[in-house]
């Protein structure tokens, strides 16, 4: 028989009356209105665990997330937009200067990255009517970023210049933001990383994500603190070919650290594209299409130098792995 | 009555047995267990000194068999919920022998399922910033949320109708077992003598309870595919995945369940109580949910496969040809279609027919778990040869750790509280025993004696 209200719970209200007072009674033992309470206890129990995190929030734990500057305004008080403009006529992959691409090996100079971790990475697609081109692709600070969206502790967040970071001291290594990713620009310390000694006498900071910690995701940065200080990104100073350019949206202006382009001239005229547009993250990194023909790139030589990581020897004994 | 009695009685020893015996056998396993479990202390160790690098996981394949792991054991939690929720609200009688083996299932399921979770932190050190920093939006928090909800409501579900089989235990220990246990049936019968205004509350209790525990239990598996399903990853891109998962969870939650009774069957001499009909009940059931996952499956290839969008291609030559194809096909064929045939042949129709169905499934399910995780994040995504993932030895021995705490859970269980629900069986035994037409009043009174004797 089941003992659901119909088919227990049928006593006679007299019989229920001669009974109850010995269990009242009976200290320890469990009458109705215990046991209803005791159940009602464990519902409580269930019902604010949802309520935790915001408990412990209004507790004031809440720090804001550190060592983000104020940021970047023009000189009438907009907040700066920082955009990349990549044109890919431009980009030959430096099979030119024959080594491997220098937009990687700055940035991974500048941030001490750790093998393998290409922020910026040169990838060499095949062009619909045979031949390659090369893309390089940091990470593309959309602006609808899935990343942000699903990482459950705010350590990747976005910023109001409309780059996204990560605060290595928060995260928590659950890697669900690299799932997410759509353009595979996410890395994570699995190990101790190979860098040099003098990288880990920095101050950290997310927008710069030195020194490395283990356990944690990493990926380009879009370097907000250099362009606060009026520096390029070290990718857009390196790249022979000037093919990466900088700028900002708010002011409508970027340059390649030789040129100066208006962003919405330069975009509209030479018919920019940004990565998986159909997928609605709304990118920072607009591309415009070629495949290095202004800098004479036969698109049938295919081929790049594989990138290196400059302090491999000073770090003899440290882990690396494969990508 | 006397022929009643004595039923009642000998289902009484049966009951109380695990308690009062414990044979060399059962520290052999015991022993087993914990010499895996200690390995797999070995083994995170390992992982804790030097990182996650010690995995087989990378960047492009970022998660991998700890991950599969957690989806299969969250989803064999879901036993207890079927069984127990499920078949009661449907009045299914026969169930009641199994009930609480379900339960202890769904809550040891859980707990080892969370832990994986944390094996798969790249910082472990750092799991209470899901508390300080938590956000709303993210899968991972929905499933916090959601499990421990979870395990909070199965834990109460499998405590409440405990309670006055407790009741027993204390009183025929009373003065006959050691402090502690005393100490333990005492505290956790919270004082039940089985007066009629107690069965009443309990009854209701049952009812709100079982009522409650199904839609966490289906939201719980929804959120957890939802981790998957809310990336921007081809092979996940389905809203069939909440619903693909909950008929898995429950799916590989009979299995583990049939698995489970027949050891317990035979170490602990059930077979009075749980019968082959219960094998064959519960095996019909889980053809019945194969061939709902053989639907799902289809309805999800062929949505994918009529159209082939970008990654599809590369994602159904995966599965069916190179990479996974062994995995996937053992899985279609010796996971969904042969459950199905065991079931229909009358020469498996037996308990050992359901029982090699059952591992069969459970082998299936947490393949099916793996080629989910792994074959959706091998999906190139940008201009990149695809990459490679085989687990480490680190990760095969917490995958084993896991299965040894299953087990080890269970098994001190069984030692501890009553494996089957004695009053509920009583009930049902005697309510089939009684003479046709006679007054149903009767049942809560002979069950008052139950809690009740040895005051
Ligand atoms: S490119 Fe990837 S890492 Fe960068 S903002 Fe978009 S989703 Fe996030
Ligand atoms: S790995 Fe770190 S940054 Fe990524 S989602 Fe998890 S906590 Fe957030």
């Amino acid at each position: 028989m089941d003992h659901d209200a119909t088919g227990r719970a049928i006593a006679e209200p007299g019989d229920r009356r001669t009974r109850e007072p010995g269990t009242a009674a009976g200290g320890p033992r469990l009458g109705r209105r215990r046991l209803l309470r005791l159940l009602g206890l464990g519902a409580l129990g269930v019902a604010p665990l949802p309520v935790l995190p915001e408990l412990i929030r209004a507790a004031g734990r809440d720090e804001p997330v550190q060592g983000t500057g104020d940021p970047a305004r023009t000189r009438d008080g907009r907040i700066r937009q920082w955009v990349m403009i990549i044109d890919l006529r431009s980009c030959d992959g430096c099979q030119s200067v024959g080594q491997p691409p220098r937009c990687t090996a700055a940035c991974i100079e500048g941030h001490f990255a750790p093998e393998p971790m290409e922020w910026i990475e040169v990838f060499e697609a095949d062009l619909p009517g045979g031949g390659t081109q090369f893309i390089p692709t940091p990470c593309q600070h959309c602006q609808n970023p899935p990343c942000v969206n699903v990482c459950p502790v705010a350590a990747t967040f976005s910023t109001p210049e409309g780059t996204v970071l990560i605060d290595q001291d928060r995260c928590i290594g659950c890697r669900i933001c690299m799932a997410s990713c759509p353009y595979d620009r996410r890395f994570f310390n699995w190990g101790d990383a190979p860098v040099p000694p003098e990288s880990l006498l920095a101050d950290y900071s997310p927008e710069h994500q030195v020194p490395v910690r283990r356990g944690t995701v990493m990926k380009c940065d879009f370097c907000p603190d250099m362009a606060r200080a009026g520096t390029l990104p070290y990718c857009i100073q390196a790249c022979p070919q000037r093919a990466l350019y900088y700028g900002d949206l708010e002011e409508d202006v970027a340059t390649n650290g030789r040129a100066l382009v208006s962003v919405s001239r330069f975009l509209a005229e030479n018919q920019a594209e940004r990565q998986k547009e159909e997928l609605g993250t709304k990118p920072r990194v607009y591309y415009i299409p070629g495949h290095g023909e202004a800098v004479g790139r036969d698109v049938f030589t295919p081929g790049r130098e594989p990138t290196e990581w400059p302090w491999m020897e000073r770090a003899a004994e440290a882990v690396t792995w494969q990508r | 009555m006397a022929a009643v009695s004595a039923w009642r009685g000998r289902l009484e020893e049966t009951a109380l047995a695990p308690i009062r015996r414990t044979g060399l056998r059962y520290w052999a396993l015991v022993a087993f267990l914990l010499a895996v479990l200690g390995w797999g202390a070995y083994a995170y160790w390992t992982q804790l000194r030097d990182g996650l690098v010690v995995t087989g996981m990378r960047d492009r394949i970022s998660w991998g068999l700890y991950i599969a792991t957690f989806v299969f054991f969250i989803g064999i939690s879901h036993a207890g919920t079927l069984i127990s929720a499920i078949l009661r609200v449907s009045q299914a009688r026969w169930r009641t022998p199994v009930t609480r083996m379900a339960e202890f299932i769904t809550v040891v399921a859980l707990v080892c399922g969370a832990s994986f979770v944390i094996i798969d932190l790249g910082r472990p050190d750092r799991v209470l910033n899901v508390f300080a920093y938590g956000r709303w939006q993210s899968p991972i928090i929905w499933d916090v949320l959601a499990i421990t909800t979870y395990l909070t409501a199965s834990i109460t579900y499998l405590f409440v109708p405990m309670i006055p089989d407790l009741a027993l235990f204390r009183d025929r220990l009373a003065g006959r077992t050691s402090r502690w246990r005393g100490w333990l049936y005492r505290a956790l019968a919270i004082g039940w003598d089985g007066t009629a205004a107690q069965w009443r509350s309990l009854g209701s209790a049952i009812g709100v309870l079982m009522i409650l525990i199904i839609p966490i239990a289906v939201s719980v598996h929804t959120v957890v595919s939802w981790i998957f399903a809310m990336t921007m990853r081809v092979p996940w891109n389905s809203a069939l995945f909440g619903a693909f998962f909950v008929a898995g969870a429950i799916f590989s939650g009979i299995a583990i369940l049939i698995i489970v009774m027949a050891i317990l069957r035979r170490g602990y001499h059930l077979d009075e109580y749980v019968t082959e009909k219960h094998f064959l009940y519960l095996g019909y059931l889980m053809a019945a949910f194969a061939a709902i996952m053989i639907y799902a499956n289809i309805s999800e290839l062929v949505t994918h496969g009529y159209k082939m969008e970008e990654g599809v291609e590369f994602h159904f030559r995966q599965l069916f040809l190179t990479q996974f194809g062994a995995l996937y096909w053992f899985y279609l064929l010796g996971g969904l279609v042969a459950p199905i045939v065991i079931a229909l042949l009358p020469w498996t129709r037996n308990v050992r027919g359901m029982v090699a169905a059952a591992l069969l499934v459970t082998m299936a399910m947490w393949i099916e778990r793996y080629v989910i995780v792994v074959s959706g994040l091998r999906v190139p995504l940008m201009a990149y040869p695809p990459a490679d993932y085989a687990p480490t030895w680190v990760e095969w021995s917490l995958l084993a750790a896991g299965l040894a705490l299953f087990a080890l859970l269970i098994t001190l269980f069984t030692k501890v509280f009553p494996i089957i629900a004695v009053w509920e069986v009583a009930e049902e035994g005697e309510a089939s025993t009684a003479a046709p037409g006679t007054d149903r009043r009767a049942v809560p009174e002979t069950m008052e004696l139950a809690g009740g004797t040895g005051r």
